[in-house]
């Protein structure tokens, strides 16, 4: 399982990198290996308000839907469209092609409170 | 009748175990026999075929006054085939399906159990089937008497004071005891924000909850699989509608802390709706309104036998607490002297959210599940909670240390077991539910309950026999065998079906929903 060094985490398995001031989202490798193949994304429109810990979207597999939580709060500046088309990115390269959506933090501290990459590893073996 | 698999314990020696426990053919005795494939009646028949005989248009009725580009010959498209041909095609196809009276249908929270043919006899009775829903009450006083009946008996059940029948189905009458929930705290002046739901609740919940404009928190459970009061004392507050609870929970498990927990929601004006999905593990045995439970629905197509899935429709009664009564929508059946009369006037019952459904609700359903409780009687009312909760536990007893059980907490009509053994060989849930079509038994549900990795949720119900429920345990057995010696034919199951492991995640990424003339299928 995958768990890069240079991103933060949450409990709810999503992952936040800095990307200059946006702060960029997506699902871990964990979460998309327990989900199975995607097979659907609700993502949120541009200029969309986000708020920290509560629901941006929704992700569906042939097993389950599951809620999508917003790591900071602030507000959506781009949306990786083409995953509607191609949900399978998610599974594919969760932390690159899969990601989901930017956000332009309104208060990038918000991040210090997130999970580090050790951190969440352990919360993932503790899952298990 | 008192006992709704006619099993007595002197039985229990004589039992004969029936085909498949030798192997040869799957646990559940599937075959592949004589199953047909069958082409789509577009694909078949020749040009000109007509399995019908029209009548010629009678004279004077001629579409001479439509204009002529209106009027046409024929119609294009149109399969071309016999009446045989029309009868061997949905005949044949009636045959691929898997219902309770094919086989054994174990899908947890679902509670698919076996309607008796009698509450089906009865529901077609002349006197019940043509009557029509605009008829005066002198002209329908046994369909009113038989919907009062059915109130009385399911306030009864459910400990509370009454009830309304016309919620179409569960998550209608979920929508229904929110919306009494609301009116309830409107009418004290404040209708509050939030609804407390804790994690292991049905997904309609939280849906039923928002669509009446309400903030839904979770709420943990305990290691334990249950919803302790501290959880739900921490987050009470007098914003709080109400707290969302199914017991016993979607784990099967009994939320004994109920009663605290209510106190606690009741001392901040909160109200307590139980989602009654499982009310089948607590029937005649416990009763919701004792637990402190203000408002319940009833999903009548799992308790009480009426069509579920398929047939449907299905009915979902609300009962409430006598207070909540002067809410309820409308129409409720009154009993005036000897006399029954529907109240449809929203003057009548002012405080009323009003009407949720056409007409009556759906009438022949409490037919049916009238002609249900009459028929086991209190009883056997009683004894159907009891068996269901026997028969999951007898399934969990005899499965326990062959698959794992990741709450061990007791549970009552149902039991979830997860892939955590297999999984060390690369088998999962899937391959294990895909591995029981071919021993001849609907899978149980899967991956749900969601805080459950890999979950098995198993619903045995009270109207299966020990048999039935052996041969189940002795396919999952040797599933679970089979995961160790060879996991990867697990991989490749089902192969007794003509059709074998199906592309869900093609079908559901790109799926193709519509025949067109030409089409081939990839």
């Amino acid at each position: 399982m995958e768990i890069p060094e240079d991103l933060r985490y949450t409990r709810e398995h999503e992952w936040a990198r800095t990307k200059g001031t946006r702060i960029v989202v997506g699902i871990t490798d964990f979460a998309q290996d327990q989900l199975g193949d995607v097979v659907y994304v609700e993502l949120p429109d541009v200029g969309d308000p986000v708020k920290k810990g509560e629901s941006f979207g929704v992700v569906e597999s042939t097993k389950a839907v599951s809620e999508l939580f917003a790591p900071i709060s602030g507000k959506v500046v781009e949306v990786n469209d083409p995953l509607s088309d191609a949900p399978e990115s998610i599974n594919e390269d969760p932390y690159e092609e899969g990601w989901m959506i930017a956000i332009e933090p309104s208060d990038p501290k918000e991040l210090d409170a997130l999970l580090d990459a050790k951190a969440y590893r352990a919360f993932v073996e503790e899952q298990e | 009748m008192t006992n709704p698999t006619g099993w007595k314990p002197s039985m229990e020696q004589d039992a004969r175990p029936g085909p498949g426990l030798d192997g040869a053919p799957g646990a559940g005795g599937a075959t592949r026999g004589l199953v047909h494939e069958e082409q789509l009646l577009f694909e078949r028949g020749s040009t000109g075929r007509c399995g019908v005989s029209l009548p010629k248009v009678p004279p004077g009725q001629e579409p001479k006054d439509l204009p002529k580009e209106l009027v046409r010959e024929g119609v294009d498209g149109l399969p071309e085939i016999s009446e045989l041909e029309v009868i061997r095609h949905f005949t044949r196809i009636s045959s691929w399906n898997h219902g309770i009276d094919t086989g054994f249908y174990p899908l947890g929270s679902c509670t698919m159990k076996y309607n008796p043919k009698s509450s089906e006899a009865l529901a077609r009775l002349p006197g019940f089937a043509n009557v029509h829903p605009l008829a005066p009450a002198e002209l329908c006083q046994g369909a009113l008497e038989l919907m009062w009946h059915l109130e009385r008996a399911l306030s009864e059940i459910a400990g509370l004071d009454a009830t309304a029948l016309s919620p179409a189905a569960g998550a209608h009458g979920e929508l229904c005891g929110l919306m009494v929930i609301r009116a309830h705290h409107e009418s004290k002046g404040n209708p509050r924000r939030r609804v407390l739901l804790p994690d292991t609740a049905h997904g309609t919940n939280p849906a039923s909850a928002a669509l009446n404009g309400y903030e839904v928190q979770q709420l943990a459970s305990n290691p334990d699989g249950r919803l302790h009061p501290e959880a739900v004392r921490a987050a009470m507050t007098e914003d709080v509608a109400a707290i969302m609870l199914t017991n016993p929970n979607t784990l099967g498990i009994f939320e004994t802390h109920i009663r605290e927990i209510a106190d606690i929601v009741h001392a901040k004006g909160g109200l307590v709706y139980a989602d009654g999905a499982n009310m089948n593990a607590l029937l005649g045995v416990a009763r919701p309104g004792d637990m402190g439970v203000d408002v319940i629905q009833y999903n009548l197509h799992k308790t009480f036998a009426t069509p579920h899935g398929g047939g449907g429709p299905g009915s979902g009664p609300v009962a409430v607490k006598a207070s909540l009564a002067p809410f309820l929508p409308l129409p409720v059946v009154v009993k005036e002297g000897d006399a029954y009369r529907l109240v449809t006037d929203p003057r009548e019952r002012p405080r009323s959210v009003g009407r949720l459904r056409e007409f009556w609700g759906n009438f022949a359903m409490f037919v049916r599940a009238w002609a249900l409780i009459r028929e086991y009687g209190p009883e056997g009312v009683a004894q159907t909670g009891k068996l269901a909760v026997l028969n999951a536990n007898y399934v969990r007893a005899r499965l326990a240390g062959t698959f794992n059980l990741p709450y061990e907490t007791d549970s009552l009509h149902e039991v979830v077991f997860d892939d955590k053994l297999q999984k060390a060989n690369g088998v999962t849930t899937m391959d294990v539910a895909k591995r029981l079509i071919d021993h001849g038994f609907h899978p149980p549900t899967i991956y749900f309950p969601l805080v459950v990795a890999g979950a098995l949720m198993i619903e045995p119900t009270e109207t299966e026999s020990k048999e039935t429920l052996d041969r189940f345990v002795a396919a999952m057995q040797a599933i679970a065998e089979e995961a160790k010696a060879d996991p990867d034919a697990l991989h490749a199951a089902p192969t007794r079906p003509f059709r074998a492991r199906l592309d869900e995640t093609r079908a559901a990424r790109k799926p193709v929903l519509r025949w067109r003339p030409g089409m081939k299928v990839e």
